[in-house]
C-alpha cells in the first residue's frame, strides 16, 4: 500500500521511511505538495525536535490539507511531536496552534529529581479497543525520547509512567498517534506500523 | 517504568568490526550490519558504530557501511567518529542514523552541538567526553580532566564543566568514557560517572571498565548511569545482551526483557 509520509523539516525521516518500506509500503515524502495530501491514502507525520517546527505545517497549507484528509477518512498516523500536533497545543511553543484534533494541550514533565528528556525503552499499558495496538501484550516496551507530553483523555490508547502517567498513544476512529518511536522499537514497532498500514475503517472495535 | 539500556559497541576500521585492547591485537570481528543485527535480535537496546580511524579517505566507506548497518536496524543506531561539522552529521543521519556522538570537534568548536541539535533535534545528539581522574586536584573526581586523541592529550577543560556546557548547548546525551579504565576488565568509575550524572540533567552513558555483570549493576546503582556500553561484551563470560540484561534482572536492575 500508498503512505505519505509529511517532511516539515523536523528531524530526520529515513528512519521512519526504512521502517515502512521494510513493511512492504510505498513511502513516498512530501514537503508541501498539497496533491499529494489531497491524493494520499494514508498519512505519517513524524517529527522530532521543536514543537515550534510544526509552524511549518501552517505556513504550507499543509495543515487545511491534512485537517480535510481526516475528514476524508483517511488514516493517520502521528509520531512523537507529530503526535503532540493533534492536540490543541503544547506549552513548549506557546504562539503555536495544534490541529485541535484531540482536546487538551501537551506540557512538560513536572518538576522532579528525574531525568528530562525521558530517554530510552518504557513499558506501555494498553487500553481495550486498540486497533493501532492490536496484539501488543501488556508492558512491551517502546523507546522514547522527549521532554513535553499529552494528557491522558477518553481518547488514550495507551499510557506509559515516567513521573506521572501520559498518553504514549492516543486513537479516535482514522486518527492515531504514538509518542514513542515505533521505526526505532524493534519487534513491537513494527507491529504497531504494521497494524496502522492495515487499518480499515470497516473494522469493527479491535 | 524506564528501564537501563544496555548498548553494543561496534568499532570499525576500514570498514570491518575490529577488537582489541587499547588498540593492541586487533583482530576483524566481522561485518557491522551482520553484528548490528545479531546484537540488536539478541537484546542490545541500542547500537552504537565508532568509526575508530575517521580518515578522510574512509569517508565514504563509513556512509556506505552506516547505510548497509542501518538497513535491518529498527533500535536505536547512534554513530561516531570523524564528524567534525553539521555537514559530516546530516550525511550520517542521510545514511540511517539516528544519532551522532561528537568529541574532539566539539571541543575544538562547541557551536557544534548547538547546529547539529537545532537542525535534527537534541535527541541526536550524544557528546562522548574522553576522562581522567586528576591525581594532582584536591578532589580527583569532581576535577578530572577532558583528554582528546584516544585519551594521549589533556583538553584543558574539566569534565563537569564540560558536561553542562554540552547540555547547554542543547546535547540530548553524555556518553562518559573512563580512560582510567577503559580496557582493564575492573569495572567502571563509579565515582565519575555518578558525579557527572547528578551534575547534568540528562542521561548518562557509562563506558570502559565492564568485566563482570557485577560491573553493570554497580554502575546503574551507585554509578547512577542510565546506560552502560558494552564493547567487548562477549569477552567476559556473557553469550549475549540478553542474558547480561537476565542476570541485571535477576540482581534487581529494571531492563527492557523480554527483548
Amino acid at each position: 500500500m500508498r503512505v505519505t509520509v509529511i517532511d516539515y523539516k523536523a528531524g530526520n525521516l529515513t528512519s521512519v521511511l526504512k521502517a515502512l518500506r521494510h513493511l512492504g509500503a510505498e513511502a513516498e515524502v512530501t514537503d508541501g505538495d498539497l496533491s499529494m495530501v489531497e491524493s494520499a491514502e494514508r498519512l505519517v507525520l513524524p517529527g522530532v525536535g521543536h514543537f515550534a517546527a510544526t509552524e511549518r505545517l501552517d505556513a504550507t497549507g499543509l495543515t487545511p490539507a491534512i485537517r480535510a484528509a481526516i475528514a476524508r477518512g483517511v488514516p493517520f498516523l502521528g509520531i512523537c511531536v507529530g503526535m503532540q500536533w493533534l492536540y490543541a497545543g503544547s506549552t513548549e511553543a506557546p504562539n503555536q496552534s495544534g490541529l485541535c484534533h484531540f482536546t487538551d494541550g501537551c506540557t512538560h514533565f513536572a518538576e522532579s529529581t528525574e531525568k528530562v528528556p525521558h530517554v530510552g525503552w518504557n513499558s506501555l499499558e494498553v487500553k481495550r479497543g486498540s486497533c493501532l495496538l492490536a496484539g501488543v501484550e501488556p508492558g512491551e516496551y517502546v523507546y522514547f525520547t522527549h521532554s513535553y507530553k499529552a494528557p491522558v483523555t477518553d481518547d488514550t490508547a495507551a499510557t506509559t509512567y515516567y513521573i506521572e502517567p501520559f498518553a504514549a498513544a492516543v486513537e479516535r476512529g482514522n486518527v492515531m498517534g504514538v509518542q514513542f518511536h515505533p521505526e526505532k522499537s524493534g519487534a513491537t514497532g513494527l507491529k504497531i506500523l504494521r497494524n496502522f498500514l492495515e487499518w480499515k475503517a470497516e473494522a469493527t472495535a479491535c | 517504568m524506564l528501564t537501563k539500556r544496555i548498548i553494543a559497541c561496534l568499532d570499525v576500521h576500514a570498514g570491518r568490526v575490529v577488537k582489541g585492547v587499547k588498540f593492541i591485537d586487533i583482530i576483524d570481528a566481522g561485518d557491522p550490519a551482520t553484528q548490528a543485527a545479531r546484537h540488536a535480535r539478541e537484546g542490545a537496546d541500542e547500537i552504537v558504530l565508532l568509526d575508530i580511524t575517521a580518515t578522510h579517505e574512509g569517508r565514504q566507506t563509513l556512509l556506505d557501511t552506516v547505510r548497509r548497518t542501518a538497513r535491518e536496524l529498527f533500535v536505536p543506531f547512534a554513530v561516531g567518529g570523524g564528524i567534525r561539522s553539521a555537514d559530516d552529521a546530516a550525511q550520517v543521519f542521510e545514511a540511517g542514523a539516528d544519532k551522532v556522538s561528537v568529541n574532539s570537534a566539539a571541543l575544538a568548536d562547541p557551536m557544534l552541538i548547538d547546529a547539529i541539535g537545532r537542525s535534527f533535534g537534541a535527541q541526536a545528539v550524544v557528546v562522548a567526553i574522553d576522562a581522567r581522574r586528576d591525581p594532582n586536584a584536591a578532589d580527583p573526581v569532581r576535577d578530572a580532566q577532558v583528554f582528546v586523541q584516544g585519551g594521549r592529550k589533556p583538553a584543558g577543560r574539566r569534565v563537569i564543566e564540560w558536561a553542562r556546557e554540552a547540555e547547554d548547548r542543547g546535547a540530548g546525551e553524555i556518553l562518559l568514557t573512563s580512560m582510567d579504565s577503559d580496557g582493564m576488565r575492573t569495572g567502571f568509575d563509579c565515582e565519575l560517572t555518578a558525579a557527572v550524572s547528578e551534575a547534568v540533567g540528562i542521561p548518562v552513558i557509562a563506558s570502559g571498565g565492564a568485566g563482570t555483570v557485577a560491573h553493570f549493576v554497580d554502575v546503574f546503582g551507585r554509578g547512577k548511569a542510565d546506560a552502560a556500553l558494552a564493547a567487548s561484551i562477549f569477552h567476559f563470560g556473557v553469550s549475549s545482551a540478553r542474558s547480561l540484561k537476565e542476570e541485571l534482572a535477576a540482581a534487581g536492575i529494571s531492563v527492557r526483557l523480554p527483548c
